[in-house]
């Protein structure tokens, strides 16, 4: 291994008192832990915004003898890298969220769905997992709560990146290919083996633990009223300082852009490969899941960098990670890539310019999952804040 | 007693699935299983996993094929991927790529004739704080230059020297 540590300011995780969310939560009973979690107004950190009480109440309401608690640690999304830092220096965190979760909507079985890219993190957290079963903090009777049983299974990935979403992460659990599944019935019901299951993301589960140490207003009195709270950002790209930085919900992206080090900018992709592209115009516009919402990634795009560039690199990822399930994902990301090679050569005309948005609106409103609702979005966004950029391009252009 | 690959590769398969659930789900950690111990998931092993798991075998080869980490084929012993994705382009992909060929003497989605690398490529490894990134097996280098790459690989090199006798059987 070669590797450097990440930047990072202060983060929340840093100063946690370990197991003081478990305790709280152990102590209240389950209906208390999500009133709790539901007064914080958490919302998934993986990008959709879901709010985290909603969830865990549908599971716990849903009857069941058996019941998953899942991690999402598939993190595969370009420009994200927050979860591995969280996952090597803050497990024991996480796997406290996932014990608190298993608690709260009565589960026995937790499974971390860790990336095959990240294998190096599977013996340490292994390590963590048998450590904390020495512990009494997984197993049988937690921290002498008689009758509370919870283990945790560490599944590893194989280099898909559909498999972040949700339901193709259970069909790879279940071993079947990672294509992703009408929903609903939504996994809090129909889940893993048919059984009610909750997929949260790594950060997610890091601040559920924090909240039920702390308390939901703690959090909530952090951040904007319809996104409470703080949140990982990975910062990439062309900046002084890229890394992890942790910011309550409702900075703009100025604010941002300050704290890294980032100067004359064109550019930012928010969200990574699925998100959206912002110019430099809209800079004031907020980081929040009523303005711009994001899972964390921000690669920085300085004035020298090509957009259409960035437009192909996010194309030939989409076609390559396709499952294939559905056609407008499928052949979608192939014509978009062809078109966005022929704005490359300088051979694309107006009309068929537009007719390749209109393709990409189609593939928003008609693909099966949110990798191909959102497949469409960087290259629209690009083509919507830089046509100048992007048409009538002559050799000379391609060669600088 | 000397026992015939195919025989052992069926008793690891029995194990594996035993110790993963034996139901279904076990099917992917016990195609990691096969590839760690075996170098890759031939057609025999393919069709042992189906007659254990009382699936068809087409689905298992399903299975193999959708996953980008699972292969079918001998590739390098070990496996150099250089992460394509935006970060890492901006850092200076290109010319590490160029490099890597150099060194190797292969173009991406090649291995190597002595069989040590292959060469390929991979999206997003969560290193783009740290660009160009690259994974050896399950190694990672981060901020690479084109001018680290022979070092990188040398220190592979001396590695297979050593262990030439564990070499992965053939199957």
């Amino acid at each position: 291994m070669s590797t450097m540590k990440t930047i990072t300011n202060t983060l929340t995780f840093s100063s946690v008192e370990p197991d003081a969310g478990l305790k709280a939560a152990l102590s209240k009973s389950r209906a208390d832990v999500i009133a709790e979690l539901n007064a914080s107004n958490l919302k998934g950190r993986g990008g959709a915004g879901f709010p985290t009480s909603v969830k865990w109440n549908l599971a716990a309401a849903a009857k069941s003898d058996k019941k998953y608690v899942v991690c999402n640690a598939d993190e595969g999304e370009p420009g994200t890298f927050k979860d591995r830092l969280i996952l090597s220096d803050y497990a024991n965190l996480v796997i406290e969220g996932m014990t608190i979760a298993g608690y709260a909507i009565g589960a026995k079985t937790g499974i971390i769905y860790l990336r095959g890219e990240y294998s190096y993190l599977r013996g340490p957290l292994t390590a963590i997992i048998a450590k904390r079963r020495a512990a009494n903090l997984l197993g049988a009777d937690i921290m002498g709560k008689s009758g509370f049983a919870f283990d945790i299974i560490l599944r590893m990935g194989a280099g898909a990146y559909v498999c972040g979403e949700e339901t193709a992460l259970i069909e790879s659990l279940e071993g079947h290919r990672g294509e992703s599944r009408n929903r609903p019935p939504f996994p809090v019901d129909t889940g893993l083996m048919g059984n009610p299951t909750i997929v949260n993301n790594v950060e997610t589960l890091a601040w559920a633990a924090c909240i039920l140490g702390k308390g939901g207003d703690w959090f909530k009195s952090m951040g904007t009223e319809k996104s409470a709270g703080r949140k990982l950002f990975s910062v990439s790209g062309d900046c002084a300082r890229p890394g992890v930085y942790e910011f309550p919900l409702g900075i703009t992206i100025q604010e941002l852009l300050d704290a890294i080090g980032a100067e004359d900018v064109k550019a930012v992709q928010v969200g990574g490969a699925s998100g959206h592209c912002v110019p430099a115009g809209q800079f004031q516009r907020a980081l929040s899941f009523e303005d711009i919402p994001t899972g964390g990634s921000m690669i920085v795009f300085g004035q020298h960098r090509d957009m259409l560039d960035v437009a192909i690199n996010f194309l030939d990822f989409f076609v390559e990670e396709s499952c294939g399930q559905c056609t407008p994902c499928r052949e979608g990301n192939e014509k978009l890539l062809e078109g966005a090679l022929l704005l490359e050569e300088g051979r694309c005309s107006m009309a068929y310019l537009k007719d390749l948005c209109a393709l990409g609106e189609s593939m928003q409103l008609a693909s099966k999952c949110g990798l191909g609702q959102s497949s469409a979005n960087a290259f629209l966004s690009i083509v919507k804040y830089f046509k100048d950029e992007i048409l009538g391009r002559t050799a000379v252009a391609q060669a600088g | 007693m000397l026992v015939p690959v195919q025989e052992r590769l069926r008793q690891d398969i029995e194990g594996w699935i035993a110790a993963n659930g034996g139901d279904r789900g076990s099917l992917i950690p016990v195609l990691q299983e096969v590839q760690k111990k075996y170098s890759r998931i031939s057609d025999y092993a393919m069709q042992v996993i189906a007659d254990q798991l009382d699936i068809h075998p087409v689905e298992v080869h399903g299975v193999v094929s959708f996953y980008s980490f699972l292969k079918e084929e001998h590739k390098g012993r070990f496996e150099v991927r250089l992460c394509r994705t935006i970060s890492c382009d901006m850092a200076g992909r290109d010319r590490v790529a160029r490099q890597l060929e150099n060194e190797l003497g292969i173009s991406f989605g090649e291995t190597t004739h002595d069989g040590r690398f292959s060469l390929e490529w991979a999206n997003c490894l969560g290193m783009c704080d740290q660009g160009p990134a690259l994974l050896v097996n399950e190694q990672v280098f981060t901020s690479v230059t084109p001018e680290k790459i022979h070092d990188i690989l040398a220190q592979f090199k001396k590695m297979m020297d050593i262990n030439v006798f564990q070499q992965a059987e053939e199957h």
